[in-house]
């Protein structure tokens, strides 16, 4: 049978850490990169005797996640026990949520080449983060920091409804978004705090019940997930067409060789023994606690987008790129007010500010400078201080040690040239210097003008004011 | 229900203990009395009883966000077995 | 005088009346303990030393005229489960055999406001799973009326430090009867609070929803007095309940009259033994001379209690014992090679079999499979005694039942036989079941002279009712007067 007669099955398990100040059931604070096993308390090293306490922003965080992705809230809802032992888990259970999630029966609606699809999100729970355990190079024994240990976490369990590498693609950027959005998760991928575990099946086409599915935890680029789900799909299809069987199991994804390898030695058919956690009390939300939560909603990247292509005018293209991300979104606000200029604005987000971030592989939180310096550097350029070929140098400088503008123009000095004497001088040598070209243009060759004028840029690097620079060379060529 | 040998085990594995031969046999006798005679339960007037978690029947105890850094961080690590710059050491995890 | 044979309460008075200072007081206790140890064994950690230089320190401030909480200097015991900062907390277990807390249960920050002073941590059953304190990594308690009798447990070391005057009071935990089995055995005067009434933070879980911190103390006025000062919300607890501020000593009156008692049958039925049942009608037939409203009543959930209470504990034990895994604090074996040795090994090595046979038990019945049948079936059966028991109180103030079925059995006794130490706590677990207050206070004394007690079940928070009940029981018999621990058996 050949490839086509198969098809990919996908669901997603994300997992995105709240931005809360402090950890789930401690009061111990979250930030990311402190020095191993400062933050830290004797709740979330489980000493002897201690009681977990719930954070109530987390609730809160996990209600809005939840209405942003059309979930319905539990009135009704307990955290429970997952047993299981591993070193990262310092209680030897996990409290999560069995039952009684916070938020089900959600969708998100996704746009691929394929055009709009709804992708439905099982449940929405909280839980905690392990510690972190480093397996590399240490004589053989792993170290366990048990910072991360308590961090909240929300769960996002999708449906089985992808079908291809671009809608999980798609899904991934879009449930990304909305976090951000409703401003629960600042989503950094490299920092782990928006990570995916992958189901991959594939089946004949036609097929109603799903093949045998594997897992592969801890996904936390878009690039890898891409080549993961092709790896594996072609993995499981070969091992069908040679007549064996996929067994369900958990897999390591290896970035170097672009393999799976399977974890044996871990999760050998878990279980996790999961019961109500006795040292928490019931959750309750009554209507009232979730209609305020609705009402605190931001505006979500549709309503922004149709606001860019009715008051802005931008083009459906642009106004999507620009509102996938709460940051671009918030940047291209922010400087247009301050310009005036939301046309320049938005050309530099679309083209070179898009260009830098994909050749870095950067996500646009990361974009170093603000939306002021980026408003100043259009103004420059809109009053004739430098031209926008200086403006690109100085965004690129803008990501290299961002400042006001200005002060980069004045240092580099890349003020544009526009005295009248000092155009005609190097108008004047470009000349005598090209006399052939001279003479092609004044034979009618028009395009020997270009030639003449991009000498005279280079001349002064191009700090000459190009529209004085070609009035000029049109006088001087007439005599 | 009868508990076997190979269930022992498995519970015996789940809790992370390792049972020697001679207890094995003891600790089969022991979960059959105490299942038989909990077993009990399975006779209690409780059609549609609802279930009771714990016995407290207060809900919704939530802590305000707000950080409270613990006074004595190195406490927290001196009864450890053993440690590397100030981390928990294990043997390796993953083979 | 012999100082160690007095109260708390009347200790207070020979302070104000200048007869006695904390001195003097906390010398006589190290004196008791340095005699009588050796034959109890009731401590696994001593803190006399450093309790010698504290009671100094308190005294010169009084001397000086310095205002303290008349509390202050006065001893006290703390079982080993119960987190003391910079003290170690073994649970009289290997397992922590060397573990030295980082921080205070919220308990022990209440008695250290007090500026009482700890002469030492109590041995117990290993993290409090058992009857009689045999199940101890360190020791066995003995019990002071019959030193080759047990003391009960797993508050054991507790009780007998009381009982032998080694200390005026001392705190427990009670699970399924941990507090009230012993000081029935012991002769004394033990409370197990409402569920939620006192903070659970730093008290070691056994099983969380069943724990709760108690007292262990001589007579029912000093019971109160020391309920007084662990009693309150806490926010580090969530199963903690706000009840307001209260003083419990406010509930000491002799008047009962009109008190309505009721007398569930069950609990008088086969297994309890001739003696203890006399005498708890002897001491029903009492409080009817003294007023009270008594009705025997059909109250047939025991059985079904027990059943459940050893589910549902054993459930909340293996997973509570999950932390103990060799990594971050505890007993690692030295045969670890391998992450698995880790925590197989060093659980395998410092769990003893009582522990590891309820671990066993808790994770068979969650496990797959077996959770409907036996965890989910428990808690059901957990509602339906709450229930029963609301229905009894509609009627009644109080209940009353024995503690435990027979007085102090003998060491190694019943150790052999798991179900039958099970079966003893048959009258205690259901009110940790119901999460209900329970007190017991003695009653009578058995043809060999050994202590018997009488159960006192209140309907939530209703401890003022159970002081009260007891406090007009206790001043009528004076038990304490009568009788008196002989260390029979003991080195004379």
């Amino acid at each position: 049978m050949a490839r086509e007669d198969y098809e990919v099955v996908m669901g997603l398990e994300v997992h995105a850490e709240l931005s809360t100040k402090t950890k789930i059931f401690c009061s111990c604070p979250t930030t990311f990169g402190a020095e191993p096993n400062t933050q830290v308390c004797p709740i979330c090293m489980a000493m002897p005797g201690v009681l977990p306490k719930l954070n109530e922003k987390v609730v809160e965080y996990a209600v809005k996640a939840g209405l942003a992705t059309n979930c319905e809230i539990s009135r009704d809802s307990k955290n429970d026990r997952k047993n299981y032992f591993y070193p990262d888990t310092p209680r030897a259970y996990q409290i999560s949520q069995y039952d009684k999630p916070l938020c089900e029966h959600g969708y998100i609606e996704i746009e691929t080449t394929q055009g709009t699809k709804k992708i439905g999100i099982t449940r929405i729970h909280i839980e905690d983060d392990a510690a972190k355990l480093d397996h590399d190079n240490f004589g053989g024994g792993a170290l366990i920091d048990i910072n991360r240990a308590g961090v909240p976490l929300i769960e996002i369990v999708s449906e089985a409804d992808f079908r291809s590498a671009e809608e999980v693609d798609a899904y991934l950027k879009k449930l990304k978004s909305i976090l951000e959005y409703v401003e629960v998760s600042d989503c950094k991928m490299q920092e782990g705090s928006f990570r995916a575990d992958v189901n991959i099946s594939v089946r004949k086409k036609g097929e109603t019940k799903f093949g045998t599915r594997t897992e592969t935890k801890n996904m936390n680029s878009f690039r890898s997930i891409t080549r993961l789900i092709n790896y594996e799909a072609e993995r499981q299809i070969d091992v069908i067409e040679n007549g064996g069987v996929i067994t369900q199991e958990t897999l390591r994804w290896d970035e170097v060789s672009g393999k799976t390898f399977s974890m044996r030695d871990k999760e050998n058919a878990q279980d996790y023994r999961y019961f109500p956690e006795p040292d928490l009390v019931a959750i309750k939300l009554s209507d009232e606690y979730i209609e305020n939560i609705r009402k605190s909603l931001p505006e979500m990247p549709e309503s922004r987008k149709q606001r860019y292509l009715n008051d802005y005018k931008l083009s459906e293209k642009d106004a999507g790129i620009i509102t996938a991300s709460k940051h671009l979104s918030d940047l291209f606000e922010k400087a247009s007010e301050i310009c005036g200029n939301h046309k320049a604005v938005n050309n530099w987000i679309i083209s070179d500010i898009s260009r830098i971030l994909n050749e870095n592989e950067m996500d646009p939180v990361e974009i170093p400078f603000d939306a002021e310096q980026l408003a100043k550097l259009v103004m420059l350029i809109d009053k004739g201080t430098i031209s926008s070929s200086i403006g690109k140098k100085v965004l690129e400088e803008l990501f290299e040690n961002p400042k006001d503008p200005e002060d980069i123009i004045k240092e580099k000095g890349w003020i544009q040239i526009s005295d009248e004497g000092a155009i005609k001088e190097v108008v004047v040598k470009i000349i005598e210097a090209n006399p052939q070209s001279v003479a092609d243009f004044k034979a009618g060759k028009d395009r020997a003008l270009g030639f003449l004028v991009g000498q005279a840029m280079k001349e002064t690097k191009g700090k000459a004011n190009p529209q004085m620079l070609n009035k000029m060379f049109a006088e001087e060529l007439k005599k | 229900m009868q508990v076997s040998k190979e269930e022992i085990l498995h519970i015996a594995d789940l809790a992370e203990l390792e049972l020697e031969e001679n207890e094995i046999e003891n600790y089969i006798v022991n979960l059959q009395d105490i299942l038989n005679f909990a077993n009990i339960v399975n006779n209690a007037p409780v059609e549609g009883v609802n279930i009771t978690i714990g016995a407290s029947e207060s809900k919704n105890v939530f802590r305000k966000d707000e950080k409270k850094v613990f006074d004595n961080i190195e406490g927290l690590l001196q009864n450890a077995p053993e440690q590397d710059r100030h981390m928990f050491k294990i043997p390796k995890v993953l083979n | 005088m012999n100082i160690t044979e007095l109260t708390v309460h009347e200790l207070q008075e020979k302070l104000k009346n200048k007869e006695l200072t904390i001195t003097q007081i906390n010398e006589a206790y190290i004196k008791q303990i340095k005699e009588k140890e050796p034959e109890v064994q009731a401590f696994i950690t001593d803190l006399t030393e450093a309790a010698i230089n504290q009671s100094k320190e308190i005294q010169a401030r009084l001397d000086n005229g310095e205002e303290l909480g008349n509390l202050a200097g006065i001893p006290i015991g703390i079982k080993d489960n119960i987190c003391t900062k910079g003290v170690k907390t073994t649970c009289a277990s290997k397992m922590l055999e060397n573990f030295v807390a980082p921080y205070d249960a919220t308990v022990m920050n209440k008695v250290n406001a007090e500026e009482m002073i700890s002469l030492g941590k109590l041995n117990m059953d290993e993290f409090a799973m058992g009857s009689s304190t045999e199940n101890s990594y360190f020791k066995k308690t003995k019990n002071p009326w019959d030193l080759s009798r047990v003391p009960g447990g797993s508050s054991g070391g507790s009780a007998a430090a009381v009982a032998a005057n080694m200390l005026p009071w001392a705190l427990g935990t009670d699970t399924g009867g941990s507090i009230r089995q012993p000081a029935s055995l012991c002769g004394i005067v033990g409370l197990k609070p409402t569920y939620g009434l006192v903070s659970r933070y730093g008290v070691v879980a056994y099983a969380s929803s069943l724990d709760q911190v108690g007292v262990l103390t001589k007579d029912v006025q000093d019971c109160a007095m020391l309920l007084n000062v662990i009693a309150g919300y806490d926010e580090m607890d969530s199963t903690s309940v706000d009840v307001g501020e209260k003083d419990y000593t406010q509930a000491l009156q002799k008047d009962i009259k009109g008190l309505k008692i009721g007398v569930p049958k069950e609990f008088y039925g086969e297994g309890i033994n001739e003696e203890v049942k006399v005498s708890l009608e002897t001491a029903i037939a009492k409080y009817k001379e003294m007023g009270a409203e008594v009705e025997e009543f059909s109250l047939d959930i025991a059985q079904y209690a027990l059943a459940a209470y050893y589910i549902i504990a054993c459930a909340e034990a293996s997973s509570n014992l999950g932390r103990y895994d060799g990594i971050r604090y505890t007993y690692r074996s030295p045969e670890a090679q391998t992450l698995k040795d880790v925590f197989k090994k060093s659980r395998s090595e410092a769990f003893g079999s009582e522990v590891k046979r309820r671990i066993i038990l808790g994770t068979y019945v969650l496990s797959s499979g077996y959770y409907d049948a036996y965890y989910k079936k428990a808690q059901q059966v957990r509602t339906l005694v709450m229930n029963e028991f609301s229905k009894a109180f509609e009627k009644y103030d109080v209940l009353i039942t024995p503690v435990s079925p027979t007085t102090a059995f003998k060491i190694g006794e019943k150790s052999t036989n798991p179900m039958e130490m099970y079966l003893a706590d048959i009258c205690t677990v259901s009110i940790n079941v119901a999460g209900l207050p329970g007190m017991s206070i003695p009653c009578g004394i058995d043809s060999q002279g050994l202590p018997i007690g009488m159960q006192l079940i209140g309907k939530k928070f209703s401890e003022e009712t159970l002081i009260k009940a007891a406090y007009a029981y206790e001043q009528e018999t004076n038990f304490r007067e009568k009788y008196k621990p002989t260390f029979k058996g003991g080195v004379q």
